[in-house]
Formats: structure tokens, sequence, C-alpha cells
């Protein structure tokens, strides 16, 4: 079959790889109909996140139909049915899965002795992104095993296209969950970092959710004018700066509730913090940029709560500590527990309330897929977010 | 984006000012990325060239057999260590890398007096101007390049994303249209640490 494979730094070819086979009595494989680049993809392809092998299939927003299933599948799914596959693997067996907390599932990171040593326990495992979180096949592929497919599947009523549902995978419910942990209020401004697809989700999410202001803040200008479409105030942190202009959006007291939509990879508009942080990622002092998360820091208001989607990997250096404990900030964070959400997502896409379709930019074949990786790091062509056919 | 709009846009604007403000946010320039790379190598070569310099003045001073130009060698990393740091700091690093070509010809400038009188390093000297020389070629290659980069917002305009809402109605209007879903409490933490307003209302 054919598949995109990560080779090495900014290295993802369209190769013809060996068919995935059931492996576990509660596999299935699915025929991949639609996948599409996430932004944390880049992580791997600028090889920011560590734990890649050559040869690694990437991907892990994807869906597609059943065409074989495992003798423990017992009827849950059928061949020709139309699955979303969660980026996270879940046993629905486990402590953690059995608490709704679906992202740290206990059972399913088939690596878990390399996370305990980098994260202290495991996480779940995830599809096509590092061995840390099991090194399992990604889904920019033809064909894909899905293990634990019993639980690992999110099913979408027939009547909506495979463009409508495809990002409840992963972006809409991360951005979903985004909002949800900030604990909205009538009442709230909520600011967010990052105007790509999480972003773009978390702001609807925010906005659906009935806070008084959202505010988006990035530096590309399509995707602050995106950002304006769904009803968010944009701040051009390379013309403004930012915390003066949410200092002025709340009449000084900065915003309740700020959303961290960016992650490791951020660019500080201010150019000795930017060029601190590359220094020191170059020279492995530290591996993640924390521009935002400072930023955050600086400006919530007190007694409010950051909310952190954006993946990071490792260690971050110079956080306001001071101002995060004597503010009394709560941070929420986490990989996200997909199908906790999944359900009521589904019904509001059926409902009308929101078609997250709005949000691609770019369709291409499968073949065309590391072109597409350029494309959208780059920002070019004014892409946002790339679905691919195979 | 209308389609006289995009029109008059494609045949080029010649003031900024024409352009409709949503297009006009982004002044940065989006060069290739061989140049993009680069300029960010320049960025890397400046600093390691400033640490050598500060560190090393006297010794480089000397194996040029001009002992007296140690402090100036010393200043010029300085220079060179704010050049890397702009370069690799700034969203545009285009007026950075051409204060590197200006450093060049100050560096030529300094050096090039080596070869007169009865210096003994002059073989040296000239591997320094060979050297200085091929690094000037560089950066100007480098910072012509950058500065034809066309701007950001030059590329904006062939796609309009003004109405992508992902509502069926004005955005306004779907504001709270989910307020009544309950974020589950195992995530949003204990209602004792909520606000009292919200707990008391």
């Amino acid at each position: 079959m054919r598949a995109l494979v990560w080779h090495g730094t900014e290295d993802i070819r369209c190769d013809t790889v060996p068919d995935p086979k059931i492996e576990d009595d509660r596999d299935a494989i699915i025929k991949v109909t639609a996948c599409a680049i996430c932004g944390s993809d880049l992580h791997l392809y600028d090889h920011f996140m560590p734990g890649m092998e050559k040869g690694d299939v990437m991907g892990h927003e994807f869906m597609g139909e059943i065409v074989e299933t495992g003798k423990g599948i017992n009827g849950v799914l059928k061949k020709g049915e139309r699955i979303v596959v969660p980026f996270t693997i879940i046993c629905g067996e486990c402590d953690q899965c059995k608490r709704g907390f679906f992202s740290v599932c206990e059972r399913s990171n088939r690596n878990k002795d390399i996370a305990d040593k980098a994260f202290g326990h495991t996480t779940a495992g995830l599809f096509g992104y590092t061995h840390l979180t099991g090194g399992y096949q990604g889904g920019q592929a033809e064909y894909v095993r899905v293990p634990f497919a019993d639980k690992t599947h999110i099913k979408v009523p027939e009547n909506l296209t495979d463009e409508q549902v495809l990002f409840l995978g992963d972006i809409f419910p991360t951005g979903w969950q985004a909002a949800v942990q900030a604990d909205i209020q009538p009442t709230d401004t909520v600011a967010i970092w990052g105007a790509g697809p999480v972003g773009q989700m978390t702001l609807r999410s925010a906005l659906l959710l009935g806070a008084k202001q959202v505010v988006c803040i990035d530096s590309v200008p399509e995707r602050l004018e995106m950002a304006r479409a769904g009803g968010a105030i944009t701040i051009d942190n390379s013309q403004e700066s930012t915390v003066e202009r949410l200092n002025e959006l709340t009449g000084g007291k900065g915003p309740e509730k700020c959303i961290d939509a960016v992650g490791m990879e951020a660019h500080s508009p201010r150019a000795l913090e930017h060029a601190y942080d590359r220094v020191k990622q170059a020279v492995m002092l530290e591996s993640d940029r924390a521009s935002v998360l400072r930023e955050m820091i600086y400006v919530c208001r007190p007694a409010g709560i950051l909310s952190i989607p954006g993946v990071y990997g490792g260690l971050i250096d110079k956080v306001p500590m001071g101002a995060l404990m004597n503010k009394g900030l709560t941070v929420r964070t986490g990989q996200t527990h997909v199908n906790r959400w999944t359900d009521d997502l589904v019904k509001r896409i059926d409902d009308g309330q929101i078609d997250p379709s709005f949000v691609i930019t770019h369709r291409a074949k499968l073949e065309q897929g590391p072109e597409m990786y350029k494309t959208f790091r780059d920002k070019k062509d004014n892409c946002i977010k790339v679905v691919l056919r195979p | 984006m209308s389609e006289a709009m995009s029109q008059r846009y494609r045949s080029g604007f010649n003031n900024r000012s024409e352009l409709p403000n949503y297009l006009v946010s982004d002044p940065r320039r989006r060069p290739d990325p061989v140049t993009r790379e680069l300029a960010q190598g320049f960025g890397w070569f400046s600093i390691g060239l400033g640490l050598t310099e500060l560190a090393c003045g006297g010794a480089i001073a000397r194996w040029l057999g001009m002992p007296r130009s140690a402090p100036v060698i010393r200043a010029y990393g300085v220079r060179e260590l704010l050049q890397g740091v702009g370069i690799l700091g700034a969203s545009d690093p285009t007026p950075w890398i051409s204060a590197r070509v200006f450093g060049d010809a100050l560096d030529i400038a300094t050096v090039l007096p080596g070869l007169e009188g009865h210096n003994p390093h002059k073989d040296n000297v000239l591997i320094a101007l060979v050297a200085l020389a091929g690094v000037t070629a560089v950066d100007v290659i480098c910072a012509r390049n950058l500065a034809e980069a066309p701007l950001a917002p030059s590329e904006k305009v062939q796609r309009d994303y003004r109405r992508r809402s992902g509502f069926r109605r004005r955005a306004e209007a779907m504001r709270g249209a989910a307020r009544g879903f309950k974020p589950p409490p195992d995530i949003i933490g204990p209602e004792a640490m909520r606000p009292w307003t919200l707990t008391n209302a």
C-alpha cells in the first residue's frame, strides 16, 4: 500500500510499504477514505519531537471503512462500516479509561517503558506519533491497523460527509476540550494564542459555550481573517503588543481564561526572547519554546485559568512561577480525551450547530502529501488545513 | 474579495495604503526557503564568530600581525553577536543581513592595512581577506534575495476566508448556543474552588 513515511527532518516520502495485518483479536483494519495533516505532525516533520524512526508511517487524523476485524471485536464493528479513528488509542478497560481520561490510557502504549522513563508514567498510545507513544503506524496511508478497535473508534451518521466528521478524530474535540476545561462563563474574556486549526476550533467552541469576548492572537493574516469569520476579536502580534491590547479589551484586568493553541514551536514577537529560546533549543538546554506560556501567565487575570492544548514534548525554561503562584492561576492541560466528547460533538454537527469542514483550505491526493507538508509548514498559498485522499 | 479587487491586486499595487485593511497586517517578507535558511545560518555564524572574536581578539590580532587591533576585533565581536541575535530573533532578518554587509566592509577596511609595510604575517592577512571577500559575496546575495522577496500580503489575494465561520448563522448569533453544556466536574475541578459568584448563583 502507499503511505506517507518519515525518513528524517523535513523528509517525508510517499512510499510503498507492507499492508497492515490483524495482530490481535481486538484489531481492525480500515481502508482510509480521508486523512489530514495536523499541526502536531509538523513537530515530527521539523523533528522537534524525539522518538521517530526511519520508516514510520505518519498521521493521526483519519477515517475510513472497516475491511477486516479480529475475533475479539464481537460485532461492535462490521465490514463496510464507516468510522472516524480518534488519535488516542484506548483500551476502555484500565482505571484511566474507566474514569474517562482516555488520553492517559494505561494499556495502549506498547512502549510503556520508554514513556515511563520520559514522563514518569505512561500515556496512551497514539497513531503515527513517535515510539514514545507506542510506535504505531499512522493514518496517512491507504490502510491502517486500529488496535483496541472495539473501543478506539467513533461511529458517525451516514448523512454527514467525510469532511464534516473527519476532525472529530483530533482538532475538533481538542479545541472543544480546551474551551471546556477553561470553564467558560458568560462574563469571560477568553484569549486564544494561535489561529491554526486547533485555535480555530477552540475559538468557535468558546463562542458556542458563551464567552463574552473571544480574542485570537497570531501573526498570519489569513488565519486572523478566518478567526474573525468565527466571531473572534483578533490581535496581530507582529503589529501590536498582545499584553497592551488584551488589557485594553478587559479594562486593564486581563482575560479570565487564556488558551495556548500553539505549543512547543512558539515564535515570540520579541526578538531577544525568540533568539534566547532558539539558542537554548539549539544547544539542547531546553526542548520547547515557552514564549506563549510566559505571556499567558503574565497577562491572565488573577485567579484565572490557563488551558493548554498545545503540544509540548520536554523541558522549557524561564517560566514565571512567581506570577503563576501569586496570581493563583489554575493550569489545565493534556492530550485530548477524544471519546469523552465525540458523542456530543457528532450531535452538534448533525444538528447544524457547527460544520468543522470550514477549516479545510487544501485538498490533495496522498501522493502529494510530502509537498503539502511543506506548504502547510511554510504557510504557503494561505494554507491552514490540508485533507488528503488516498 | 471582489473579482475587480482581485484583478487589481494581481496587477500589483504600488502603494500599500491602497490595499484593503485585512491584507496589510503582515509587512514581513517571505523569502524562498534556501534564502531563509541561509539567513538563519548567518545568524548562527555571527554568534559563533562574535564569541570567538570576543574570547580570542588578542590571538587573532597577533595572527594577523596587527597586535594593536585587538580591542577593535573584540568590539567587532560584540557587533557580530548583536547581528546574530537580531537575525535569529527578528521576524524579518532583512535589515540585519544588510547590516552584516556593512560590517563585512568594515572588517575588510580594518584588515587591509595589514598588507602594507613590513608585516611578517602578510600571508595570514591575505587568507583573512579572501575569507572575508567570500563571506561578503554570500552576504550580498542573501541581502539582495531577502530585499527582493515578496511581502507577505502580496501572496494573500488567492483566497478569501471572511465567510469561513463554520456556522450556519452569523457568528454573533451562535454565541452561547452550547451554553446548556455542563462541563464534567472532574475536568473543571471541585465546586468549592470555583468563583463564589458561580457556586452561590
